[in-house]
């Protein structure tokens, strides 16, 4: 079972709220589908400056694997008030914790809620069926 | 030989098909007044060779490159070493396409290594790719990839002076999005004016130097004028003129972009063509097109391979960067082997035989009554306007007399450019002869026009 204490977009992205702020990361299933296990697979994330702001729904970023690139899309807009350094040189760190340490930016989120949000459960279904 | 081959036996089989009894009765229904009843007045035929005889007598009464050209406007006539043509047409090269796989093609993959290494070189630049298919599209595609890098802005400013193909170009490119084009135009120097044009919703600034009419920009104050407002620059360049010009990439420019036919590709009445595109590491995966990458094979062996291919169309559709589709290959092989045997040295010397012939046209034609050279005093490198004291058209028509191929009359290309206005280069190819009748002819020009 994934975390319940946040949100999920079908295009496996993860929003945990806490107060006006909203850390968003991608899900462990996001992560197998890019490098299919070998977590060397991932070379690169381009994630935005500080200060900018995403819409909900936008992307904000893009993530590569030696295979295939894919866009992070916002699950709330907001501005972008902190973004995880250590992950452009440690991308490992997705494959190993994308709950905590794993955490892509943090945003202060100027929408609330968005009807693309999904709860864990529901979240869980949507992967069953594509894997 | 009849063209088409049906035997007498033939016809006879298909009259009888369709059930008629003669070619006659089969166009019957045709009015006899439309019929032709005489025989075609052509000659008879003649055997091939007379043939060759007879249009190698017609060719020779043109006017021809080898007898003087002074048509450059993008495309220039510079010698052509044999071992471009020798090595480009190997079978290995000229049989294959798309001839990327790198477990059999490292030949291929090698040159286009080397090729990149030396386009960045030239330009100044950190990182180029396995080429475009030619300038215009190559501006074009790094206007697309400026509005990638700075997202959302508004507009993007190019010089007047930037050749009219590209400028359509980009606006073909940019036809189908929001962004606004504007045009920067031309101070009567020659040189662009992007006063109080860029600002903080300009996505790039395109600027072409030597320009379009052979004016050499102040590329360092484009360059700054665009990073101050954090927009991405794009120079166009002539390739050659970089053997002696302050490369692009010294200048501060984000993107280097040029066509690359001046390297080893003959004119040919205009194609085909390949384009040049380097930028700075911090955008390669920005960048368009195809990308060949140093790397080891499983025993630890150096190789090569194509890289980013993630971010190409065939995997990442519609979020690409780019759909350009191929990128003139055999052409961009040429330019390698060129810059190759060329050398640093050699690109030297092509650029400095280039601009001491238009130097020596330039003191020589500006010395005429009547002609004026309006933007020489900003500085040129093989081509310059002349402002003449007929129509362009009617001068050229005295340089075709004379034997030579003309030079560009600019007003049937531009709108409201003066149509006295003749744009003409100068290569090493061209001979202090060639210059000399030039300048005898537009001398007597000048007499008939003050004699009136």
């Amino acid at each position: 079972m994934r975390p319940d204490d946040r949100k999920y977009l079908s295009s496996h992205e993860w929003i945990k709220i806490d107060g006006d702020i909203g850390i968003i990361g991608i899900t462990d299933f996001a992560v197998q589908e890019l490098c299919s296990g070998n977590e060397s697979d991932l070379v690169y994330c381009d994630l935005p400056e500080a200060g900018r702001t995403v819409d909900t729904g936008e992307t904000f970023g893009e993530i590569e694997s030696v295979k295939a690139v894919a866009d992070l899309n916002a699950p709330l807009g907001g501005e972008v008030i902190e973004v995880n350094a250590a992950i452009e040189d440690h991308l490992e760190i997705l494959a190993d914790d994308p709950w905590e340490r794993g955490w892509l930016i943090k945003v202060k989120l100027s929408a609330k809620t968005s009807d693309d949000l999904i709860d864990a459960a529901a979240y869980e279904a949507l992967i069953a069926q594509e894997a | 030989m009849p063209f088409i081959q049906n035997t007498d036996a033939d016809r006879a089989e298909m009259l009888a098909a369709v059930g008629v009894r003669s070619i006659d009765e089969l166009f019957e229904q045709i009015p006899a007044g439309l019929r032709v009843e005489q025989p075609i007045d052509v000659p008879e035929g003649i055997s091939e060779n007379e043939l060759w005889a007879e249009l190698n007598e017609l060719a020779s009464w043109n006017s021809t490159a080898e007898k003087g050209s002074f048509l450059g406007a993008g495309l220039y006539r510079h010698y052509i070493p044999t071992v471009v043509d020798s090595l480009q047409g190997r079978h290995e090269f000229v049989t294959a396409y798309t001839p990327y796989q790198p477990e059999a093609s490292q030949g291929t993959l090698v040159a286009f290594f080397e090729f990149q290494s030396m386009v960045a070189e030239l330009c100044g630049m950190e990182v180029a790719n396995a080429s475009m298919y030619d300038g215009c599209s190559a501006v074009a595609e790094a206007v697309l990839m400026s509005t990638s890098i700075t997202r959302k802005r508004k507009r993007v400013v190019m010089s007047a002076g930037l050749h009219p193909h590209s400028r359509r170009t980009v606006r073909t490119y940019l036809g189908a999005t929001d962004l606004e084009i504007i045009v920067a135009p031309l101070g009567a120097d020659g040189r662009t004016d992007f006063d109080g044009l860029i600002d903080d919703q300009t996505t790039a600034v395109v600027v072409q130097s030597p320009n379009f009419y052979g004016v050499i920009e102040d590329q360092e104050a484009v360059a700054a004028a665009a990073k101050d407002a954090g927009a991405i620059s794009i120079a166009s360049v002539y390739p050659i003129a970089l053997g002696l010009l302050k490369s692009p990439g010294e200048a501060g420019f984000d993107i280097v972009v040029g066509d690359g036919q001046s390297l080893g590709v003959p004119t040919a009445m205009g194609g085909p063509s390949f384009g040049i595109f380097a930028t700075r590491n911090e955008y390669v995966r920005k960048m368009p097109g195809r990308i060949v990458g140093q790397t080891v094979d499983g025993k630890g062996r150096r190789g090569f391979a194509l890289t980013f291919q993630t971010r190409e169309q065939h995997i990442r559709r519609e979020k690409a960067t780019s759909n350009i589709c191929t990128n003139n290959a055999l052409m961009a092989l040429r330019g390698a082997i060129y810059m190759a045997a060329a050398g640093p040295e050699g690109l030297r010397e092509v650029a400095e035989h280039c601009m001491a012939k238009a130097q020596y046209a330039a003191d020589a034609i500006s010395a005429l009554d009547g002609f004026e050279l309006p933007y020489a005093a900003s500085g040129f490198f093989n081509e310059f306007v002349v402002r003449c004291p007929a129509p362009a058209k009617l001068v050229n028509r005295a340089v075709d007399a004379a034997g030579m191929i003309g030079g560009l009359v600019i007003s049937d290309h531009v709108e409201g450019i003066d149509e006295r206005d003749l744009l003409i280069a100068f290569t090493e190819l061209t001979t202090r002869e060639q210059i000399d009748l030039l300048v005898k002819t537009l001398s007597s020009i000048s007499q008939t026009v003050s004699v009136g």
